[in-house]
């Protein structure tokens, strides 16, 4: 999953790096390449090769974009849907690093979790949907449990791998130093396993969001999801355009702070 | 092998890093049969949890029920085929998908790591597109592609696409320079570095990436079948949802885990064939 983010610096520029010329100049070149997106999907549009029912042009889906954002509609469903992805992922990280430790510390945990692991990482979690809906019908908590499970797994792999491949001589050295299980756990194993957990929560991260859409596309009266979904069965398609673009944007965004987290609270290990 | 049950848990998370010098988990060789058997008695002792919970009322059978009724759904539905029709249609549409992504992701990939300018027009766009949430533009794709399988297929590759791409773009970049180098020094043509240095030294990474985009795309397959219809595995759960059917929805999840545990098993034995040559699986 690290092969996310964080491409190579563009070192092209002979500029000095910390000015803000070198930034902007650098961010603009950066990512130029969506011009070229910009540019062919208006020729596209203007050429009559494609209706413009299938390809508004841009123009209109900024404004229809602008208009559900003052209007309040697009920031009141984006608060529900993130209220929902993120108590989902707050749950999972929490249950799913306290098992993922357990695991990796505690023989019996493992034999117990291990097998529920094995069987059910490999299965798509979006085929939940239907379950959590026959669980808990049609509100928040149906979405929240959806996501919590989707998202659990990959924190657990995470904890446990991370907490697995600690250097055992770091934990001998600190218990024969004195301290208890609990302390090794606290100020070795989870240090230790800190990239790999995070690892694992970013993967979480993404499955939240997409849990979130596909669960608010077939279940829900509210959130992002259903606005894409509903504004498409309208007809209404440069709004639908500007939604779609709008959640890209807050997934990109949300990984985006998290890997700049992720950066500085393993800034300790590059030293 | 079964002593590295545990080891091949997972995939996803294991960045081929060093084994470490001897788990503390103990249980190596002695140990590792009763690890097995403990673990597979768990799963028994989960499914007549389940079985008897349902039966004796402990749990609504309309919430979960009874293990056995759903596998009997199960055998009926595989009598009249409905099981194989669906099992087989979404394993299509997620390994066409799939492979589409590879095909062209792959080469996506190789070539930015050669190239500037492929490098300058794709980095961007994948670091944008990787992160995103991209079941999203699924009714992009309905308007542009219809309903049907072509859409479901184009979605599938579209969300595979990133991770395989950018997997083998950090592959094949900052590889280690002196195996190309004697090579080129016995005479070996760009190309010939390309197939017979590069891409084997590139293989796990690009591996990896694909072994994450494979679960993607089963999860966007489902997905696109519960949204769109046309059966598929999603397909006949979501209507058993909708039906308050949830037999049907449970005799769906049953069989999902089975074919994610295949399809995803699978791609591990491949990975253990093409890096037979590998320290990481010789361990």
């Amino acid at each position: 999953m690290s092969a996310a983010g964080a491409g190579p610096a563009d070192a092209a520029l002979a500029l000095p790096r910390n000015t803000l010329l070198f930034k902007l100049f650098d961010g603009v070149l950066r990512y130029s390449p969506l011009l070229v997106l910009v540019a062919v999907w208006e020729g596209l549009g203007l050429s009559g090769f494609v209706s413009r029912q299938m390809l508004p042009d841009l123009g209109t889906i900024l404004s229809e974009f602008w208009r559900m954002l003052t209007g309040g509609d697009l920031l009141y469903n984006t608060a529900r849907s993130l209220s929902r992805s993120f108590s989902g992922l707050a749950l999972a990280i929490v249950v799913g690093l306290a098992a993922g430790l357990a695991m990796a510390t505690a023989r019996p945990a493992r034999l117990l979790i291990n097998p529920v692991v094995q069987i059910f990482y490999p299965m798509p979690k979006s085929a939940l949907i239907p379950v959590v809906m026959i669980w808990l019908g049609l509100g928040d908590a149906s979405k929240v449990l959806l996501i919590f499970l989707g998202c659990l797994l990959p924190v657990v792999v995470g904890a446990y791998n991370g907490a697995r491949g600690v250097n055992p001589f770091l934990v001998w050295s600190a218990r024969s130093l004195g301290a208890g299980r609990f302390e090794v756990l606290r100020e070795v194993i989870v240090p230790a396993a800190m990239p790999e957990i995070l690892n694992g929560c970013r993967t979480a991260l993404a499955f939240s969001f997409i849990l979130m859409v596909s669960s608010e596309f077939l279940i829900a009266s509210d959130g992002v999801g259903y606005m894409i979904s509903s504004l498409g069965d309208g007809g209404i398609y440069p709004a639908m355009f500007a939604v779609i673009f709008f959640v890209a944007a807050i997934g990109f965004a949300a990984d985006r702070v998290y890997s700049v987290i992720m950066r500085r609270q393993l800034r300790w290990r590059e030293a | 092998m079964s002593g590295s049950a545990q080891n091949t848990a997972v995939p996803v998370g294991a960045e081929a890093k060093p084994a470490s010098p001897r788990s503390r988990l103990g249980a190596r060789r002695p140990g590792a049969f009763l690890d097995l058997g403990v673990q597979v008695g768990v799963v028994l002792a989960l499914c007549v949890a389940w079985e008897a919970g349902a039966r004796l009322g402990a749990i609504n059978p309309f919430l979960l029920p009874p293990l056995t009724d759903v596998l009997a759904r199960i055998g009926e539905d595989a009598m009249s085929g409905a099981v194989f029709v669906d099992l087989g249609l979404t394993l299509y549409r997620a390994l066409f998908g799939f492979l589409i992504a590879a095909v062209i992701g792959i080469p996506v990939g190789i070539l930015m790591s050669r190239s500037r300018i492929v490098r300058w027009f794709f980095d961007p766009l994948l670091s944008i597109g990787f992160p995103m949430p991209k079941v999203a533009f699924l009714p992009i794709f309905i308007l542009w592609f219809d309903i049907y399988d072509t859409s479901k297929v184009i979605m599938v590759a579209f969300s595979c696409f990133f991770p395989i791409a950018a997997a083998t773009y950090a592959g094949t970049t900052g590889l280690d320079k002196w195996p190309i180098w004697s090579a080129r020094s016995f005479g070996a043509k760009e190309v010939e570095i390309l197939w017979e240095v590069n891409l084997p030294m590139a293989l796990p990474q690009i591996l990896t990436g694909l072994q994450v985009a494979l679960p993607v795309g089963m999860i966007t397959t489902v997905v696109t079948e519960m949204l769109m219809g046309g059966r598929g595995i999603g397909g006949s759960m979501i209507m058993a949802g909708r039906f308050a059917d949830s037999v049907g929805v449970f005799a769906g999840i049953v069989e999902i885990v089975a074919l994610g545990f295949l399809v995803v098993k699978s791609l591990e034995l491949v990975r253990a064939r093409l890096l037979a040559w590998h320290p990481e699986t010789r361990r």
